[in-house]
Order: structure tokens, then sequence, then C-alpha cells
């Protein structure tokens, strides 16, 4: 049980910094994932709480105690690594064992946690086997069993699942979180893959060029982002993004879209805190919806079908309006002809304003 | 797709053959035929009596075992046989030690002059022996190692090759295999000895046999600072049976033959992780 602190962590490889001075705090027991594009520093960042990288500035505090300076060992945290690094040479239960290689309890009580986590982990008949005989998925549960059996205060997972197959993916997911909810030990979660962030996170921390920009439960990052970036990263497929400008019309107001005749109400208060007059409208495509009845207020945008996409339960309709390619749903039944004209409706407040230059979000429409 | 599968077929089947086999087998046949002949001779000539040593029959007229039981029975022979065990098992555990323990620090840490230490190892490479022995032959006398076990051993306990080699095959075992023991909280020495160490037994194995052949087969260093035949080893032994009377071909291929014994057993012992080795090596994680 442990909570982490990072108190503007910095780390520099030379004269290049891969992590600019982050601030985070993860509770006791929480399962926190961090999230980003592929060298955002994510790796880095665990890496330094892990013990296995030098930290260049700041602090990170494991329950109260600054371990900057602490060897991986002394920190009590076990970490899961992308390519499993379990080793070769040793049996299934030898790898398990190796987590308590340095520990003191005595053989028979070694023997019974090793054989207690092989049963949690579904690995019990697979003991005697070397890796070599092991599916991708059982290679990662050995290691998972290797960090689980030391009972440390607290997991680092860098990108576990990674090299396992689709299908497989979703199952060890799922398994990962009801490991912690079955252990309650804090969790930390490195991935490239915001469906694992999440479905599995408390609370997801979306990481870019070796900054935080945004930390919060996934539903508040996927209702509220505070900026372009976390809004495309977070929900798939991505959040359409359609060029706007700001103008007055009529006394109010209104988000107009480049080269279509669609606008949007904006707030006054919300216009003035923009830093020019260029904005970007977005919406979800499940928000944009073929067929849907034109409500009160609602925004429509007609377009030809290029692609549609049929998931079954929706189908996700590829429009081009105005010649800017935006991402509609239709439900599962409906399924428009590549070519035909279809409109789309948005109802209100399922839009969303950013401001072009600065990439905030300015509102919801 | 479709002709890889029967082209094999039809070598297992017996189909014809492709020419580029048939030119491949020969050489390969007769490059083992001119390995194999002087070891054939060798064998034979231990079974031969002096009178028959300059007929060069390859099946002895009379075949006896009676050159065996002569040099077996001769109490320097064992213990020229034994002084060179001491030296080349001494200096293959030292190679495997050392060469590893370092080639695994130039392999897996950072530190400042790593390049340059690295550099100056392979340096050594390029002095030839011949130009060494006379310093190594200095220092021995300057620190009374002359005609010592050590004399004879210290200029082989650790090798540029051996080092480089080593460091070559650490520098292809993930990081994350150290990491994760890291984590584990085992300290660097254990994580050398434990996990990085049995990830390359193939190289291990290797540097075993060529440290073990090299030492085994020795000649001119020992027989520069032995002067007492007691230290003798093997090859600087038998030699003296060609210097001392008249030479006694029989006896050094007697002699010559069971010296291959250590050496075939060795290579048996220690192929067989080469090829698990290679094994392991092709699996993903
Ligand atoms: N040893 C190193 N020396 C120099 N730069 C490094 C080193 N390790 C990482 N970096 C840099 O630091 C940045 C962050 O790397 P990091 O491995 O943390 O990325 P990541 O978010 O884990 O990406 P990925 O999803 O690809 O694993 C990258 O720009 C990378 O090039
Ligand atoms: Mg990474």
């Amino acid at each position: 049980m442990a909570n982490i602190a990072l108190n503007g962590l910095v780390k520099k490889y030379g004269s290049t910094t891969a992590v600019h001075g982050i601030d985070l705090q993860v509770k006791d027991g929480e399962f926190v994932v961090l999230v980003g594009p592929s060298g955002c520093g994510k790796s880095t960042t665990l890496r330094m709480i892990a013990g296995l990288e030098d930290i260049s500035g700041g602090t990170i505090t494991i329950d109260g105690r600054v371990v900057n300076e602490a060897e991986p060992k002394d920190r009590n945290i076990a970490m899961v690594f992308q390519n499993y690094a379990i080793y070769p040479h040793m049996s299934v239960a030898q790898n398990i064992g190796f987590g308590l290689y340095t520990s003191k309890l005595p053989e028979h009580e070694k023997k019974k946690r090793i054989e207690e986590t092989a049963k949690i982990l579904g690995l019990e008949k697979l003991l005697d086997r070397r890796p070599s005989q092991l599916s991708g998925g059982q290679r990662q549960r050995v290691a998972i069993g290797r960090a689980m059996v030391r009972n440390p205060a607290a997991f680092l997972f860098d990108e576990p699942l990674s090299n396992l197959d689709a299908q497989l993916r979703t199952q060890m997911r799922l398994e990962i979180k009801k490991l912690h909810q079955r252990l309650g030990t804090t969790i930390v979660f490195v991935t490239h893959d915001q469906v694992e962030a999440m479905t599995m996170a408390d609370r997801i921390v979306v990481m870019r060029d070796g900054h935080i920009l945004q930390v919060g439960t996934p539903m508040e990052l996927y209702e509220n982002p505070q900026d372009i970036f976390t809004a495309r990263f977070i929900g798939s497929p991505t959040m359409n993004l359609l060029p706007a400008h700001l103008a007055e019309k009529a006394g109010r107001t209104v988000a107009e879209i480049d080269g279509l005749e669609a606008s949007v109400a904006v707030p006054a208060d919300y216009a003035k805190a923009a830093s020019g007059s260029e904005v970007f409208v977005g919406v979800r495509p499940h928000d944009l919806v073929v067929g849907a009845e034109a409500g009160e207020g609602s925004f429509a945008l007609s377009g030809a079908v290029s692609v549609v996409e049929p998931l079954g339960p929706e189908t996700l309709v590829h429009l081009d309006v105005g010649g800017t390619s935006i991402i509609a749903s239709a439900p599962g039944k409906v399924i428009p002809q590549a070519g035909q004209r279809v409109t789309v409706h948005a109802t209100p407040g399922s839009l969303y304003l950013f401001d072009k230059k600065t990439e905030r979000a300015l509102c919801r429409l | 797709m479709t002709t890889a599968p029967l082209s094999a077929h039809g070598a297992r089947r017996g189909f014809p053959v492709r020419p580029g086999r048939i030119i491949t087998w020969t050489l390969l046949f007769l490059g083992g035929l001119v390995m194999v002949t002087p070891i054939l001779f060798m064998l034979s000539t231990s079974l031969k009596d002096a009178s028959q040593v300059y007929d060069l029959r390859l099946i002895p007229e009379a075949p006896s075992l009676d050159n065996y039981v002569t040099v077996l029975s001769d109490g320097r022979f064992l213990r020229w046989f034994i002084n060179s065990l001491i030296v080349a098992v001494c200096v293959t555990l030292s190679n495997v030690f050392f060469d590893s323990l370092v080639g695994y620090t130039l392999a897996k840490f950072n530190f400042r002059g790593r390049y340059l230490v690295f550099i100056a190892i392979l340096s050594t490479l390029m002095i030839p022996t011949e130009m060494l022995v006379i310093p190594w032959y200095l220092m021995a006398s300057n620190f009374g190692w002359i005609d010592t076990y050590w004399g004879i051993m210290f200029p082989g306990m650790m090798t540029a090759f051996g080092t480089f080699l080593m460091k070559q095959f650490f520098e292809t075992v993930p990081d994350e295999f150290l990491e994760a023991a890291r984590v584990d909280g085992l300290n660097e020495f254990t994580i050398w000895w434990r996990v990085a160490m049995p990830l390359v037994t193939p190289a291990l194995s290797a540097l075993a046999i060529f440290t073990f052949l090299g030492n085994w087969t020795a000649f001119f260093w020992p027989l520069i600072v032995t002067n007492s035949r007691d230290l003798y080893t093997l090859p600087v032994g038998l030699s003296s049976f060609a210097v001392e009377q008249a030479i006694q071909w029989e006896m050094i291929m007697t002699g010559a033959s069971l010296a291959t014994i250590p050496t075939l057993i060795v290579f048996l012992l220690l192929q067989r992780y080469i090829v698990r080795g290679v094994m392991l090596a092709g699996l993903k994680g």
C-alpha cells in the first residue's frame, strides 16, 4: 500500500529534456494510467519511479519518504516490463519465486506464496514449464506473478500488453483490472493505447512531449478535455475538428464553420477568452448522428458519404463536408450508400469549442 | 511457395539431388579427410611397435596396446598430464569468470572512460605473442614465478579476445532482464551471476572450449618458463621424448592420443550447451 507523489520531476538526457517538471499525486490503492504518444516520456517517468533512471530535478515521494537517492530494491515496488523479462533458463515456479530471491522468508513459506500466486493467475498447472513452452499471455502472467509474489507497495507496468494480440489484450486488460480490485495495490500503468487507459484507469494522466496535459477520471477526460490533443487522443474514433471563426451576427457571437453555411452560437464570455477569431468546433462521431431528428438548436451538417464502416451496433460514416472529411455515426441498421448525400445532426451541448492558436478548450456548446 | 516444399521433399526421398549439393558434399568430405588423416595416423602409430613406425600402413600389422601400458605406467606422463590439466582448467575458469565480468561491465554499465578502456583492451590484441614472451619472462623472473604453476598460467588468466567476445554477447542480453532483477532487489554481482551469465551460456561454452584447447596444447611459453621436468606440461613433456634418445614416435603418438581425451570430453560436455543456447536465442522474451 503506498501513495506516490511526483513534484517538479525532471529528466534530462544530455541536452534534451525528456520530462519537464511534472507534478502528480497517486493515492493509495489507485489505478493510474499514464497515456500519450510514443516518446512523450511515459516510460522515463515510470523508470524514475522504479529507481532505474537517475532524477535530474524534483522529487519522488513514496509513502511520505523522498526516494530520489534510494536504490530500486529499497523502494518496495515491483515492475512488469513490455517484453515480460522472464528468464528463459528458469521454470515458471523459479521465475515467480525470483521475486522472493532476496526475501528472508523460510523456504516452505516461499513455496506457499509461489503456489498461491500461481493459483490467482491460473498458472498452477504450468509451474514446471519453461517460458519457451508458454503462450504470450501465459508469459505475461508469469511476469505479473513475479511482481505479485513479493507483495509490493505498488506495481509499475510499462506497456505490458503491447506484445499480445488484440483478443488476448482485451482479456489481460480485464484480468489486471480484476487483480487490482482484489489486491487493492497502487498501480501506475503506462500505455499508448487510449482504450486501455479508458477501460482500466481510476485516473488517466495524459502526457505529451514531457508535460502532463491533463489528469482526470476517464469520463472527465472524455467529457471535458482541456485541449485539442486530449480531446482527439481520448475517444475512438477521434473527435472531428471543423475550422471555424468567431463572428458577430444579429448581435450574437457565433462560430461560423469555414466554407460552410453552418454556425453555432457562442456565449459572449467564452468568445472574449479566445486569443483571436480562429477557432475549431469539435464534435465526436458518436454525437454526430445520421438520420437523427433535427431538434431545437441542433447542429446540422450535410455532405456526401465517402466510406461506410458497419460495426454491427452502429455504422461509422465518413462524410465529405465542403472539402473537409469528417466521421459521423449511424444506428446499426441504417447503412447509407457511398455517394449518397446525408444530413447529420448533433444535439446542443455535444459540441466543443477550441482556441486554434493556444489549442485550449474554450467551452462546450 | 510451391517449389520450395517440392525440392525439400525431393531431396529427402532420393529424387535427383541438385549439382550444388554434390559439390558441397564432396568438398566437405575432402576437408574432413584432410583433418582426420593425421589423427588416424596418430592412433595407428600408437598401436604399432617401434620397428613398424616407418611402415606407413594405416592398419598396423600386429596392433597392441603395449605402448599405452608403457606410457601410463611411466610416472612422468601422468605427472605432465595432471600439470596440463591443472593449468588448462585454472586458466579456463579464470577466463570464464574474469573475461565475462569485464565484458559485462563494458557492455552494460555507462561510466566515464568506458570506451577508452574497451579500446585499450582491444589494442592489446594487436601485439603478437612473440613480442610479449620476453617481457613476460622478465616479469616472471623478477617475481620469482619461473618454474611455478602460476608462472605458466599468469599470461593467460584473462584475454582481450575473451573479454571482447563476452562483451559482444552481453550486449545482446536485453536490459529489461537486468532491470527486472534490479527492481526485485538483487545486487549487481548477483544479477550478473544469476541472470546475465546463464543467458550467455553459448558464448561461455565457446570461450571455455577455445581457452581449454589453447592451454592444453600450449607449448612455447610452458617450455620457456619451466625448468624442472616435474612441472612440464604434456606437450613439453612429450617433446622431451623426442630429444632425449632416438625419437620414439610410437610413444609420442601414444601420449598425443591420450592427450586428446580431455579435449574430447570438454567438447562433448559443452557442445550440448551451445546447441541449447542457440535454440534459446531464437525465442522472444
Ligand atoms: N537513454 C536515453 N538517452 C537519450 N534520450 C532518451 C533516452 N531514453 C529516452 N530518451 C528520450 O526521451 C524521450 C521519452 O522517452 P520515453 O521512453 O519515456 O518515451 P515513451 O513515452 O515511453 O514512448 P513509447 O511509447 O515509445 O515507449 C524520447 O524522446 C526519447 O528519445
Ligand atoms: Mg515506453
